[in-house]
């Protein structure tokens, strides 16, 4: 019984070490971007701030608040539009089988874990002829159709657990393609909605690789691009980065904390279950 | 009145409507409504499918000609010179750094991810109290983009600053060292933060897989006399092995593509020694115009993946036809 208690309580150390671990990063950025300047030192790292200071925010906001925006411009419709057009195809996928269409779904998967570096050269220059390049809607652009493999995933997966007989009464009904996705799939589909939309808000919001290709203008690039950027400045106060790197996770953080059981789906859905 | 249709088709639904079949064969035949039907769903579809194939499977094939033409210069060239680009590129002593390291890089990665994410979900697994609250933690990080992760890291490990400090204030300073600024260490220590960020998201799938194995299983092993351990060791562990096989896929491919960490922590290190074949084809492509040797670069990395992903697609295909 003692032993029993013992190792409980060796369980619980270890969670909690864990814990302190995955914590340790943001304890850090936080507290330092909490810190003036002259409290900035290599030693005393992991002091807390004396006081409540927000003039490194203060400082940084100006530095990041343009593309903080941006990344909103970006994220929110790219996020709103890859997940409706994921939803059609996800419901196609999974009610309406036509011959190869599950060898068609494995060639979009392929989408899901394709390193863009494969097909980054021919993405540029397509974008210069048509004169997206450089341009928000051409980076929304190209998130939509690089979200589409993992929001027409989710969908599937949510979609193939509606019966098939509802589509098949809803056939005897009368109802036909559009019929069944409006009155049947969309309104059973908002779970999966919200699924879809918190991915690919985190995703998009996260992306740095195809912003500062598609976009590394200073002036319309995303968060990361411009965070990237302090960080690599010379001339940027360390606790001035560390405010930025935190404006720039917020967002991110809000919805996992808010959502976090969605979230939770959307990662399974992503490792191809069910 | 298409409003009705809703309705009556949730009554059906709701009452079981499965023992339907008859009618339905009997009311295709006449009409070709269902024809009709497959042919909107193929329209609907089409347009995204025709954006696949162009922008990754054509685009896969554009940059492959593009490996095999001497563009390298901010002037397209479309001269065809064969393979020469790819055999420069396996006498580049920068590319065979970067294979190495990305060889390195995944070994640690997978280990610390698989390693730590698989002990925490058989540690939640034990009826924990608070386990939410240490699930929302793990998973966090992942939440988070990998360039402020670089932001913080880069600060953590500073040679004399950060995690140093820790080792020594515990009386471990003989593993005080320089993380990535070292180059006999260097990207080995980036894979700290990447797992760092991972880890969590492979105990999600791991406890997933954990909580599918059934009570019945655990009680039957129970009354045969298998201690907890031995019930993880031998029913479970093999339980689990599709969660580790899509781990393996997941974490190789990020291992690939690595990029916005070393950008943000540290480019290419000294002596290359953080260097990843994504980096360098970005700085070979876009930086200095060296389209074609950019084009090899990523070629091999499309080889590698595609040697992890067609594998596992098609073991997910052939399930779904099964």
């Amino acid at each position: 019984m003692r032993a029993l208690a013992l190792s409980r309580v060796a369980i619980y150390l270890v969670l909690i070490a864990f814990a302190l671990y995955f914590l340790m990063p943001i304890y850090v950025l936080v507290v330092t971007g909490l810190k003036p300047f002259s409290d900035v030192s290599f030693i005393d790292m992991w002091h807390p701030p004396r006081s409540l200071y927000l003039g490194s925010f203060a400082t940084a906001w100006p530095l990041v608040s343009a593309n903080f925006w941006n990344s909103f411009r970006i994220t929110v419709p790219a996020a709103l539009i890859s997940s409706l057009i994921g939803s059609m195809n996800g419901y196609i996928f999974a009610k309406w089988r036509f011959r190869y269409s599950n060898l068609l779904f494995m060639l979009v998967l392929f989408g899901i874990f394709l390193p863009y570096q494969g097909i980054l050269i021919p993405l540029v220059q397509i974008l210069q002829k048509v004169g997206l390049y450089g341009s928000i809607p051409g980076l929304i652009f190209v998130h939509c159709v690089f979200g589409m493999p993992i929001t027409a995933l989710i969908f599937r997966s949510y979609f193939a657990t509606v019966p098939d007989e509802m589509v098949d009464a809803a056939k005897i009904d009368g109802a036909g393609f559009f019929g069944i996705y409006r009155w049947i799939m969309l309104p059973l589909s908002m779970p999966a909605f919200a699924v879809a939309l918190i991915w690919q808000f985190t995703t998009i919001w996260n992306d740095f690789l195809l912003g500062v290709v598609v976009l590394s203008n200073p002036a319309l690039a995303p968060i990361t691009v411009a965070v990237n950027n302090l960080a690599g400045s010379f001339f940027v106060q360390w606790n001035v980065q560390m405010a930025g790197a935190v404006i720039a996770a917020a967002p991110t953080i809000a919805v996992y904390l808010l959502l976090g059981r969605l979230f939770m789906r959307g990662l399974l859905a992503g490792a191809l279950k069910g | 009145m298409p409003a009705s249709v809703p309705d009556s088709t949730r009554a059906r639904a709701q009452a079981g409507g499965g023992a339907i079949p008859a009618p339905v064969a009997a009311r295709r035949a006449p009409w070709s409504w269902l024809r009709n039907d497959n042919f909107w769903a193929i329209a609907v579809l089409s347009p995204s499918l025709v954006a696949v194939a162009i922008f990754i499977y054509a685009f896969i094939l554009w940059t492959i000609y593009i490996s095999l033409v001497g563009w390298n210069d901010i002037v397209p060239n479309y001269e065809f010179v064969g393979l020469r680009n790819f055999q420069r590129l396996s006498q580049n002593p920068r590319y065979l750094i970067d294979l190495a390291n990305t060889a390195k890089f995944t070994v640690l990665f997978m280990a610390q991810c698989i390693g730590f994410g698989f002990l925490l979900a058989v540690l939640l697994d034990q009826r924990i109290k608070g386990e939410s609250i240490f699930r929302t933690i793990y998973i966090f990080p992942f939440a988070i983009s990998a360039i402020v992760t670089g932001v913080a890291w880069r600060w953590l490990m500073y040679p004399n600053s950060g995690i140093n400090l820790l080792f020594d204030s515990v009386g471990l300073g003989i593993l005080k060292n320089s993380w990535f600024a070292d180059p006999n260490i260097g990207i080995m220590a980036v894979s700290i933060p990447a797992a760092w960020q991972m880890t969590g998201y492979t105990m999600a799938l791991y406890l997933a897989g954990l909580r599918g194995i059934s009570q019945e299983l655990r009680e039957a092993a129970k009354i045969d006399g298998a201690s907890g351990w031995q019930f993880y060791r031998y029913i479970a562990v093999p339980l689990v092995t599709p969660v580790t096989l899509t781990v393996f896929v997941i974490l190789g491919v990020i291992s690939l593509r690595l990029f916005d960490l070393t950008a943000a922590m540290t480019s290419s290190g000294p002596a290359f020694a953080d260097d990843t074949p994504a980096f360098f084809m970005f700085q070979a492509t876009f930086q200095k115009n060296n389209f074609s040797q950019g084009a090899s670069i990523a070629v091999t990395m499309l080889i590698l993946a595609a040697g992890l992903i067609i594998p596992y697609l098609r073991s997910i295909h052939l399930e779904a036809q099964r």
